[in-house]
């Protein structure tokens, strides 16, 4: 029971954003196309937090994502650039990806190692790392970012769905412009004479790459948290790691997964957002962690270790992003989210703690 | 039934009247109608199985609870308690089982902490001070103990005797301890039972919880006995023997606490050979039958645990051999000794044994995912049959395997953990004080259960600091002292004094 109030908060408060936003700005807020963007946006975050999820269960924590990001980045768009010159395409792109994706697994196995084979905290050692990630990527190229314009294809790319013919109408009254929906035609109809001229645009509607990525991966994850021994030993390590070591476990080599698979996603997370922006910043990912972990958190998982759940995570995650679409739309601006933001963390965390108070108090 | 205490013996004041208490939580009734009555200077002992309301009881007198109804009168004046501060301001002191101390402070600052005494400028502490006072008072009541100890330091005797001395500080007139023997040796029970003897000579009544009954007759003035929430006896201890006190508890005859053990041992099937390592093991050679039940006795230290961590994997061996059915094993991790079918159920249940918060079903298949055929995927529906089948075996009261481990009581939680072992298809099995800490009922359970193992052929090493289990259950009984064997008895032939001679004696 405690398990189902525990989801059942952050989702009825997500439901609740999305009405309230949808009475509020039905026109803008309530469109496929923004909800499409929402889903885009939330996918670099969530594809790091379902890692993050899965080393919070483990009772550790990872504060490396951010600089981690930056550095797959950078690495994943040097590589296209020395292959493919300052405007590389086609074969480079796909090198530099997996390049870079690559780059992300080794830095969750470095910092698996350092907390496993040196005894050290997750805290100390990503912390460390984080400080180390961010330098590396400054000194690759000064300080300034990689630009690969043509690597469009993770950021921007859409499995196609329908296609609208629209044309921008003037209002001579007060000369705001207004998109008018002439036709719509399915992803294979073909453009005829009368769909071009003056003002008329075809436009594409679909789902974003990275949105399929995302959900590719919330389902692995999900399923091998939930079925797979691997994601069983997690849940145990998080409750009890000397239990879990005195029951056969091998706790080193779990750790090491766990945060290899992080950086692996990390990596993942780090093309999508190097290629959104078709270059690599240094400064990218800035403070991403304290989104991540909130998102987690917010999601019902545990500090302390041994609970959380994927469902919770996308939640959590969903609800920051929907919160920061919805405010924009609103308006208001990007300073008083933080605070919202700042705001619903610690009300998620308090009466999480609550309903567990009162859930222990029956069981006395 | 209930007779009360007091009104045969009118030469000793009551410090303690709780009348009528009776609390519930939802919808259960912890306890109905219980009045406790203590004598000022005595020793009250309150016994009861798991679950029948001890803590609870326990918890209304220091504040912790407030009760459905009742009173509390502490020296003919009535109290009503919100908090634990208000019974601690009126001499109400608790001793709990994990003894509630700073570790890395030292006795005296333990003793005085949320009570410093303030030294010349303000918001300083008067370390001397402190110091003094806690060697005042240890030396009024003849305890040993060096006030500037580090409490990490102490072993866990001393620790209890700093924890009185803290509550002394605090002028308690009523003591309540809880389980107080259940991480003692055998000569540090004898010291502590000599400080409870002082505190009663001083006048202080002190209410002992304990689930050993053989302590309880030797020490304890008077015996209150709860079961399922209600007061069922209590009487003077002179008047009561222990199989009457545990017919009160259980509402049984317990007519045969150990197993009747008819087993035949088999061959070797555990031949440790010159077993030594780091953690002071030296030389230790023994072997075990199949069927055979091994007790190992010792003092806390004497290195009885450290072997089953050598031998398990956890602690690294500097030389010797283990060799489990005519095979030398090497193992390095508790993985390895496990899937060598090699069990250890460690004697800390919470710390070492359970994934708290975790289900029932995933604490019982952890150590044999692979062995059930789920090396890689699990299968809930799978794992569940499996968790409620060996549930039913050992008779396990859980709502449903998906319930959490933690809504277990002690002995249950035990069971689950000796069916952890059964799953894993274990072929030689270490238990570490397995009964520590669980009722009556549940402790003739896990003998019946150790029987039973023995007699599927599993050979069987049983460490306990109780000697009359050791004596009641084993074939043989080793004695380990300062990390050596120093005794390899059979337990027909032996007795109590002989054991506990060769576990404290130094042989010259």
């Amino acid at each position: 029971m405690g398990k189902f109030v525990r989801q059942l908060l952050p989702f009825g408060s997500l439901i609740l954003i999305i009405c309230t936003l949808s009475a509020l700005k039905p026109d803008t807020f309530l469109t496929m196309d923004n909800f499409m963007n929402v889903l885009r946006r939330s996918s670099v975050n969530g594809i790091i937090a379902i890692g993050m999820t899965s080393i919070i269960i483990s009772a550790g924590i990872d504060l490396s994502v951010g600089s981690m990001l930056a550095l797959c980045g950078m690495v994943g768009a040097y590589a296209m650039i020395a292959i493919g010159g300052s405007d590389p395409q086609g074969g480079s792109f796909v090198i530099g990806t997996v390049l870079g994706i690559f780059v992300g697994v080794i830095c969750g196995f470095l910092n698996g190692v350092l907390i496993t084979k040196l005894k050290l905290q997750p805290f100390i050692v990503t912390l460390g790392s984080m400080s180390a990630f961010r330098g590396i990527s400054y000194v690759m190229n000064n300080g300034q970012p990689y630009n690969v314009p043509g690597y469009k294809y993770l950021g921007e790319g859409i499995v196609l769905l329908w296609k609208t013919v629209e044309k921008t109408v003037v209002n001579t009254i007060d000369n705001t412009t207004t998109k008018e929906v002439l036709k719509i035609l399915p992803p294979w109809g073909a453009v005829d004479n009368s769909m071009t001229g003056e003002g008329i645009e075809i436009v594409k509607h679909g789902i974003p790459i990275s949105v399929i990525i995302f959900v590719v991966i919330v389902a692995i994850a999900g399923f091998l948290l939930k079925y797979s021994r691997l994601g069983r030993y997690t849940y145990a390590i998080g409750s009890n790691r000397e239990a879990a070591f005195h029951a056969g476990v091998n706790v080193d080599r779990n750790l090491i997964y766990i945060y290899t698979f992080t950086g692996l996603l990390v990596g993942i997370a780090a093309m999508i957002a190097t290629s959104r922006t078709v270059s690599a910043q240094p400064t990218a990912g800035i403070a991403l962690e304290l989104d991540i972990i909130a998102a987690v958190v917010i999601g019902g998982a545990s500090l302390a270790g041994g609970r959380g759940t994927i469902t919770g995570t996308i939640i959590g995650t969903l609800l920051i992003s929907v919160l920061r679409n919805g405010c924009t739309l609103l308006g208001i601006s990007t300073h008083i989210q933080l605070i919202v933001i700042g705001m619903i963390i610690i009300l998620a965390v308090a009466v999480d703690q609550l309903a567990q108070t009162k859930t222990r108090e029956l069981q006395a | 039934m209930t007779s009360t205490v007091e009104s045969n013996r009118s030469d000793t004041g009551v410090s303690l009247r709780m009348t009528g208490i009776s609390k519930s939580f939802g919808p259960v009734q912890a306890l109905s109608d219980v009045s406790f009555n203590v004598r000022a200077g005595t020793v009250h002992a309150l016994v009861g199985e798991n679950g029948a309301g001890k803590s609870t009881l326990m918890k209304i007198l220091a504040g912790v609870y407030r009760p459905d109804e009742g009173s509390i009168e502490i020296h003919d004046k009535p109290y009503t308690f919100d908090k634990p501060e208000q019974a601690l301001a009126v001499g109400v002191s608790m001793i709990y089982q994990d003894l509630d101390l700073a570790e890395h402070l030292t006795v005296a600052e333990n003793v005085f902490l949320g009570n410093e005494p303030v030294g010349v400028l303000p918001f300083t502490v008067d370390y001397h001070a402190m110091v003094n006072r806690t060697a005042e008072l240890a030396g009024s009541f003849n305890f040993d103990i060096d006030p500037t100890a580090v409490v990490s330091d102490l072993s866990t005797g001393d620790c209890q005797v700093a924890a009185i001395i803290k509550a002394l500080a605090r002028k308690a007139s009523i003591i309540v301890m809880d389980e107080p023997t259940s991480s003692l040796s055998e000569t540090e029970v004898e010291r502590l039972f000599e400080v409870v003897r002082r505190l009663r000579q001083s006048g202080i009544s002190v209410v002992y919880i304990s689930h050993r009954l053989e302590e309880i007759i030797g020490l304890a003035d008077d015996v209150t006995v709860l079961r399922d929430g209600k007061v069922v006896h209590s009487e003077s201890v002179t008047k009561l023997d222990i199989p009457q006190i545990v017919r009160y508890m259980v509402g049984r005859e317990l007519t045969e606490f150990f197993p009747a053990r008819d087993v035949k041992p088999g061959d070797i099937r555990v031949k440790i050979d010159n077993l030594s390592s780091d953690s002071r093991i030296e030389d230790v050679s023994f072997d075990i039958r199949s069927g055979e039940i091994v007790g190992m006795a010792g003092l806390v230290g004497a290195g009885r645990t450290e072997v089953a961590r050598v031998i398990f994997g956890i602690d690294r061996k500097t030389s010797g051999s283990i060799v489990l059915d005519n095979e030398e094993l090497s193992i390095n991790s508790p993985a390895d000794a496990i899937s060598r079918g090699i069990a250890f159920l460690t004697e800390d249940r919470k710390r070492t044994g359970l994934c708290l918060g975790l289900a029932c079903s995933w604490n019982v298949t952890i150590a044999s995912l692979g062995l059930l055929g789920m090396k890689r995927i699990i299968n809930p529906a799978r794992e569940n049959e499996i968790a409620a089948d060996v549930g039913a075996q050992l008779s396990i009261k859980w709502l449903s395997p998906q319930a959490p481990v933690d809504s277990l009581s002690g002995g249950n939680q035990q069971k689950l953990l000796i069916a952890r072992w059964l799953l894993a298809k274990s072929k030689f099995m270490i238990f570490d004080e397995p009964t520590r800490g669980i009722d009556v009922g549940a402790k003739k359970e896990v003998y019946s259960l150790l029987n039973r193992l023995a007699e599927e052929g599993k050979a069987i090493l049983f460490i306990s600091s109780e000697l009359p289990e050791l004596f009641g259950i084993t074939d043989r009984i080793f004695v380990m002292r300062r990390g050596r064997l120093v005794g390899n008895l059979r337990t027909g032939e032996t007795t109590q004094e002989e054991v506990m001679h060769l576990a404290a004696v130094e042989a010259n």
